[in-house]
């Protein structure tokens, strides 16, 4: 059996029992009911990039079972200056607990969770992995669902570029499902397929969403694409999810987005406010998933 | 002038098809006699007991980033010497990109003066174009009488063809090869490691293999046409070997090294985040692995070169898309080439010794180095080809530790080496 993680890095090095545990314990956390769990413990959200959704969700976290929080900007502090990751890091560890983290770099929080002794939680880091968004996601799925096992889940858009895309993919493999990803080649190079167990590639869109159980919509991150050409008139009539093309997924399927979500561009109006649409659960389960991945690292010993 | 007798050893000395027991006498610099053990003729002053151990000639590194003028910080030619030393290295040849960059006669002569403390030989390796910028080529015939051996804009590659074709054809005129750092930066983009699945799963932005074996392809096209020779440094994709094969076939003069960590490591080294691997070119694929292997079975590459590049810890205790490239390399190249290549059976002994010491003598042109035939230079690397070792990246004499090596275990260990009959290193 696996250590308990100190540290949230990734998705990829949990097993399924590890993930479940947090998804069982995030299922008894409402942030309408605070706990009092980590009272007196002081967490860190240290952002090296703007944002709001994830930012948010977990300062209310943290809040919610009792802890205090601080938000640091790069913008505003030593940072802009020139310090290091290292130096930030080791002055927050003699103040803080614990460390949430959104970095632009691939695998900062890996190399700040070598150089520090408290633990890290990754919010977030380049196009590398995004881990509380994919135990939220899983857990909004099993909202749905009993069990991922045999599921089709459908990825369309740009992965290449997204963290998102990346863990769910591992947490979705790990609980057994069939992870499909769709997008062209520039935004799904064909090396995605070796990402995880039982990941495939499908390029036409309405092959990849017949009789999905799930699909995961993704935002063109047109602030990464460094100089890749997208036509976005192409793109959107190739992988624009609408009404039409969601009948070929499962009566049921549930229409997913990481956020922030672009209206008319991956999605028609319509669908982004379709029944089958969870996106306003993701947000409200993002809240109860960064809870019980706040208790689980840093509940129970101080 | 004091005279040595190496008495016991067994010598390998590829150039002149020597594999045999032999005791060896050095003086006045030079090697005075290669003879039957116990026939010496000459007398010695000192004798030196080397039974047991492989006297070959001074070993020879073609690609080391000294980073003096300027990056003392990093390292200083007196502490690279020193590392160079440990590592059975005679003498190495200095890539330009110092600061200033090494451009001009004073430079070069610069580095190669007394007061820097080198404690073996330092052939400058001098920039190819002005400031290394790919722009204006350099004045090559100064800068070979000043003592630079070869011409390159290592880590910078020349991009423009008709720059690249000025220089080979100049460099053809004044008889200095042409080393290229092989990458088109404009599909490269500097980008941290090897693309693949590796780099897809790490999120992070790749290299594509193309980047380097399509400016291969293009620097043996224009080699052809304006003749010359083509060196090319730090092989590691597959189809660039492929490229020199093809280049030689029709009788291109080009020439390959690799470096150790390409024909170890592969890009999946790079999965911890583990800046010690971050290097450029990248670690690849272990089938671009496994071709270098091949190609130093085959002969395609002519020589191992560490492209020894210290950095200091702040420089790569840092994000892995921030951290500076390179990595130590010149302490264990011997240890790494016995222990991968000669331990597993792929190529023998005086292949091995071969790789580093008579090719790179003649890649870049030093006559007398590279062989200890009567007469020659006495720089010679004494070593034990079978002791076990681990590398302990603290003891270096390097001034920097950005190396993967650290606690690694290997085949093959320097015991002494000596520039002009001289000890400079020795663990006898």
């Amino acid at each position: 059996m696996k250590a308990k993680p100190r540290s949230l890095l990734g998705i990829e090095p949990l097993d399924s029992r590890q993930i479940l545990e947090i998804l069982a314990l995030a299922k008894r956390m409402n942030p309408a009911r605070p706990r009092l769990t980590l009272r007196g413990r002081r967490i860190a959200l240290l952002f090296y990039e703007n944002s709001t959704r994830t930012r948010t969700s977990f300062e209310i976290a943290a809040k919610s079972l009792g802890a205090s929080t601080v938000v640091i900007h790069a913008t505003t502090a030593s940072i802009e200056k020139g310090e290091s990751l290292k130096d930030t890091g080791k002055t927050l560890q003699s103040i803080v607990d614990a460390i949430v983290m959104r970095h632009p770099s691939s695998g900062a929080p890996v190399l700040l969770s070598r150089l520090i002794d408290i633990p890290i939680i990754n919010a977030g880091d380049g196009m590398h992995a995004h881990p509380s968004q994919a135990l939220l996601d899983a857990f909004t799925i099993l909202d749905h669902r009993k069990s991922l096992q045999g599921l089709k889940i459908v990825t369309i858009g740009d992965i290449f570029h997204s963290r998102v895309a990346r863990s769910d993919a591992h947490i979705f493999s790990k609980l057994g499902a069939r992870v499909v990803f769709c997008g062209p080649d520039v935004l799904l190079p064909d090396v995605a397929r070796e990402l995880a167990p039982g990941v495939e590639i499908v390029r036409e869109m309405d092959e990849a969403i017949r009789g999905a159980d799930v699909v995961m919509m993704l935002r063109v991150q047109q602030e990464r694409l460094s100089g890749m050409q997208i036509n976005v008139d192409e793109y959107i009539r190739r992988y624009q999810l609408t009404l039409s093309r969601l009948k070929l997924a499962k009566k049921d399927a549930l229409v997913m987005h990481p956020g922030p979500m672009i209206r008319g561009m991956e999605m028609t109006d319509e669908v982004a406010d379709c029944k089958q649409s969870v996106v306003l659960e993701q947000v409200l389960n993002g809240v109860k998933v960064r809870m019980a991945i706040l208790a689980t690292l840093l509940g129970g010993k101080r | 002038m004091s005279t040595i007798l190496l008495q016991g050893g067994h010598l390998i000395d590829p150039a002149a098809g020597f594999d045999a027991a032999a005791d060896v006498v050095l003086g006045e610099g030079r090697v005075l006699e290669i003879a039957q053990p116990g026939q010496a003729k000459c007398a010695a002053d000192e004798t030196l007991s080397v039974k047991g151990l492989v006297i070959a000639p001074g070993f020879i590194d073609l690609h080391v980033h000294l980073r003096e003028p300027g990056q003392t910080h990093k390292e200083s030619i007196a502490t690279g010497t020193a590392a160079a030393a440990a590592g059975g290295f005679t003498s190495v040849c200095a890539m330009p990109n110092t600061r200033p960059i090494n451009d001009s006669p004073a430079v070069t002569r610069w580095i190669q003066d007394e007061e820097r403390g080198a404690v073996v030989n330092v052939f400058p390796i001098a920039a190819a174009t002005l400031g290394s910028l790919g722009e204006r080529l350099s004045d090559y015939r100064e800068l070979k009488e000043a003592g630079a051996v070869a011409l390159s804009d290592d880590g910078k590659p020349i991009l423009d063809d008709h720059i690249m074709r000025e220089a080979l054809a100049l460099a053809a005129r004044v008889g200095l090869p042409v080393i290229q750092h092989a990458e088109d930066t404009r599909i490269s983009h500097g980008n941290p490691m090897n693309e693949g699945a590796t780099s897809f799963k790490l999120g992070l932005r790749g290299q594509p293999p193309a980047s380097e074996w399509q400016m291969v392809e293009r620097d043996i096209r224009l080699a052809s046409q304006e003749g010359g020779r083509l060196h090319i440094a730090h092989v590691s994709t597959a189809k660039s070997l492929d490229m020199v094969r093809l280049g030689r076939a029709s009788h291109v003069q080009v020439t390959a090294e690799v470096t150790p960590h390409h024909f170890l490591f592969t890009e999946d080294s790079c999965s911890s985040n583990d800046t010690r691997y971050k290097m450029n070119p990248p670690l690849r694929s272990e089938a671009d692995r496994d071709a270098m292997l091949a190609a130093l079975i085959d002969g395609t590459i002519d020589a191992i070169a560490t492209d020894h590049a210290p950095h200091a810890l702040f420089e790569k205790e840092v994000e892995f898309d921030k951290a500076a490239f390179g990595i130590t390399g010149l302490e264990i190249a011997l240890a790494a080439a016995i222990t991968a290549l000669q331990h597993t059976g792929k190529i023998s002994l005086p292949q091995v010794v071969r790789l580093l010491s008579a090719n790179p003598a003649k890649i870049v042109g030093l006559s007398g180095r590279g062989t200890l035939a009567e007469g020659s230079m006495a720089d010679v690397t004494i070593f034990d080809p079978k002791k076990r070792w681990t590398y302990d990246a603290e003891k270096t004499h390097s001034r920097s530790r950005n190396c993967p090596y650290d606690g690694m275990q290997f085949y093959g260990k320097v015991r002494a080496t000596l520039v002009a009959g001289k000890i400079v290193f020795s663990e006898l």
